[in-house]
């Protein structure tokens, strides 16, 4: 248990700053967090600092932003002071992304065999022909039924659903330890939806991965996450075990909750959110 | 299973191939008739330019007999449809009538002229597409620091200055001042006539005859005006490559490929030039064809005797069989271009097969 409970990932009073010529923008203040061998949840509305949350820690974030932080440890590696060359030996073998949309985020003119490849190619200096043969191993992995063939399709001829599964074979391939992923289903339909989680799910399980999942959806993060962080306006209000978020106290958590239609409990008008600015402070 | 599969793949196999061979029928289609229209083109304006062709022929001196016989022979009594079927009976045979210039018939005028030009042209492209493209592209990763202001302001003055200006001071200054370069024309006289090889293209047929010093003194006189139009050409196909490179670094599968691990140099050449290759050929196809067409002013100063300046001296002179012969030559040498790079976008892109 101990063990599982050891940070893999610990961020103290992180901010992202976007200078700008109206004065600094920040896009999250003070985020103090740990992750461990588990599932973490980060949920919030758009614009709360989620997905920058994400970038910074893989230092990704835009070349006009300045992230600061008192501490940004990964395992061993400190990130904040971590070289360049550093930091993309880590990326794609030690901590991964994976994003939204694969229309968007595979590229176009290459294979998607090629794509996946080039991971261990790049981190695992593997030749061609075993990286082909380890590819078509990940493939298989993720239940791609037919993987010689797939290893040769270009993006726009696989699905949505199989070309998440294509994304998660990519930065899983290496066997990093920690997982971003940012709104990995947003973009599936819901019958998919549950395929992909479940194989996120089990290859996370099978090779104790931390996983920080991004969302925007509370139902989806409670039954799949352990633990759930939830921002608003660039901090975090609250931080709850998934089993518990039902009894959360925070007034904009509550007001999230209220706004939800339930299947159980219907009712005629559901809740509208009334905000606070003191939550923005707080 | 397996068996299944394999049948249920082999008629979507059959039907991309089918698809594919569609595609490229389309475009054969579309070619044809943009050929068609273009000869439709050359045979009506040849019929409606107030020159009289058999004037042309006999002169002004000839009596009406002689007229009358000429314009029988020449099938101008015939009804315009069998007027036109001779016509393309005449271009298939590659037979554009006689320049009354030149006196030579105006396809062997061509095969003289439009090497010349060609050869000027396509070495103005490879200055172009060889500088203008890596600048564009490293302007474009270097977004904003010195190396990008640098090559934005040498793109702007190739795109600001008149070529024909440029070569005016640049023949001023290299050849009359300092006598750097040879003036003009493709040779220098004591060279002329040495080679008189297959292609017309003088260093094509110096390299092919092993005369090397008539290549040293050909790649001389080609330099100034290849390089001035290939400045131009830079400028152009710089700016174009810099929004090229950055409208792909700003998308997604750039963000997968940094969290990757990939380096800048694997993104941007791997990963985002393959994305640019179509956008490229579509505009250095482009260049090419507008220096093939538009040599004009640089071959006037630097007295270039290639096709610009043959259509030129023709248009004055109101020989319209060297015109129509000119127009048409360009007109097939676009169009072959524009198949070309449509046929290798199937290549480059795997989008569009």
């Amino acid at each position: 248990m101990p063990e599982q409970t050891k940070p893999i990932l610990s961020v103290k009073n992180m901010s992202v700053q976007f200078p700008s010529l109206s004065g600094v923008v920040s896009a999250v203040r003070n985020l103090s967090f740990e992750v461990g061998r588990e599932k973490v949840g980060i949920i919030g509305e758009s614009g709360s600092g989620k997905s920058t949350t994400g970038r910074a820690i893989m230092r990704l974030q835009p070349a006009t932003a300045r992230v600061v932080a008192d501490e940004m440890r990964f395992e061993d590696v400190d990130l904040l002071t971590a070289s360049e060359a550093e930091m993309r030996a880590i990326r794609g073998s030690r901590i991964s992304m994976i994003l939204q949309d694969p229309k968007y985020s595979l590229n176009p003119v290459m294979t998607v065999g090629e794509q996946i490849a080039e991971t261990v190619i790049l981190h695992e200096r593997l030749g061609r022909k075993a990286a082909r043969e380890r590819t078509l191993a990940m493939l298989e992995r993720v239940n791609i039924r037919d993987p010689q063939r797939v290893f040769n399709l270009y993006p726009h001829e696989v699905s949505g659903g199989m070309g998440q599964r294509i994304m998660i074979s990519m930065m899983l391939i290496s066997s990093p330890s920690l997982i971003i992923a940012d709104e990995p289903t947003s973009a599936l339909d819901v019958t998919v939806r549950q395929q992909v989680l479940s194989i996120l799910d089990d290859l996370i399980s099978e090779r104790n991965i931390g996983l920080i999942f991004i969302s925007h959806d509370l139902n989806l993060v409670k039954s799949f996450c352990d633990r759930v962080i939830i921002m608003y306006a660039g901090r975090i209000v609250e931080t709850i075990d998934a089993s518990k978020l039902d009894q959360a106290t925070h007034p904009y958590t509550r007001g999230l909750l209220e706004a939800l239609p339930s299947l159980d409990h219907p009712r005629d008008r559901l809740e509208v959110l009334k905000r606070q600015a003191s939550w923005a402070e707080a | 299973m397996s068996i299944s599969q394999t049948s249920a793949i082999a008629p979507g196999r059959a039907k991309a191939a089918l698809g594919a061979l569609r595609k490229v029928a389309a475009s054969f289609a579309v070619i044809l008739t943009t050929l068609l229209g273009l000869l439709v083109i050359t045979f009506v304006v040849g019929r409606m330019v107030p020159a009289d062709p058999v004037i042309a022929v006999i002169g002004d001196q000839a009596d009406h007999e002689t007229y009358e016989r000429v314009y029988k022979e020449m099938g101008l009594d015939q009804p315009l449809y069998v007027q036109f079927a001779t016509y393309l009976g005449n271009v298939a045979h590659l037979d554009f009538g006689q320049s009354h210039v030149t006196k030579n018939a105006v396809s062997s005028d061509l095969a003289r002229v439009f090497p010349a030009t060609l050869e000027l042209a396509t070495l103005a492209t490879l200055i172009g597409a060889g500088f203008g493209i890596p600048l564009g592209i490293i302007s474009a990763v270097r977004k904003g620091t010195w190396v990008d202001h640098l090559a934005r302001i040498v793109g702007l003055l190739g795109h600001s200055t008149p070529i024909f200006w440029l070569g005016t001071i640049v023949i001023l200054v290299f050849y009359a001042k300092f006598g750097l370069i040879p003036g003009s024309g493709r040779l220098d006289v004591y060279n002329e006539g040495l080679v008189d090889g297959p292609t017309h293209s003088i260093l094509v047929d110096a390299v092919l005859a092993g005369e090397w010093e008539v290549f040293g003194d050909a790649l001389l006189h080609v330099a100034a005006p290849a390089l001035i139009l290939g400045y131009a050409a830079m400028a152009y196909l710089s700016r174009m490559s810099r929004s090229f490179m950055l409208e792909q670094l700003r998308q997604e599968y750039v963000l997968t490929a940094k969290a990757k691990g990939l380096g800048q140099r694997a993104i941007v050449w791997r990963h985002a030039f393959r994305n640019i290759r179509v956008q490229l050929l579509t505009i250095v196809a482009l260049a090419y064809c507008g220096l093939l067409d538009g040599t004009v002013l640089i071959e006037t100063v630097f007295a270039w005797p290639g096709l610009g300046q043959y259509l030129t001296s023709a248009l004055f002179f109101a020989d319209m069989n060297a015109v129509l012969g000119s127009v048409l030559l360009i007109g097939i040498i676009s169009i072959a271009i524009n198949l070309l790079s449509d046929l290798t976008y199937r290549f480059l892109d795997p989008r569009t097969r």
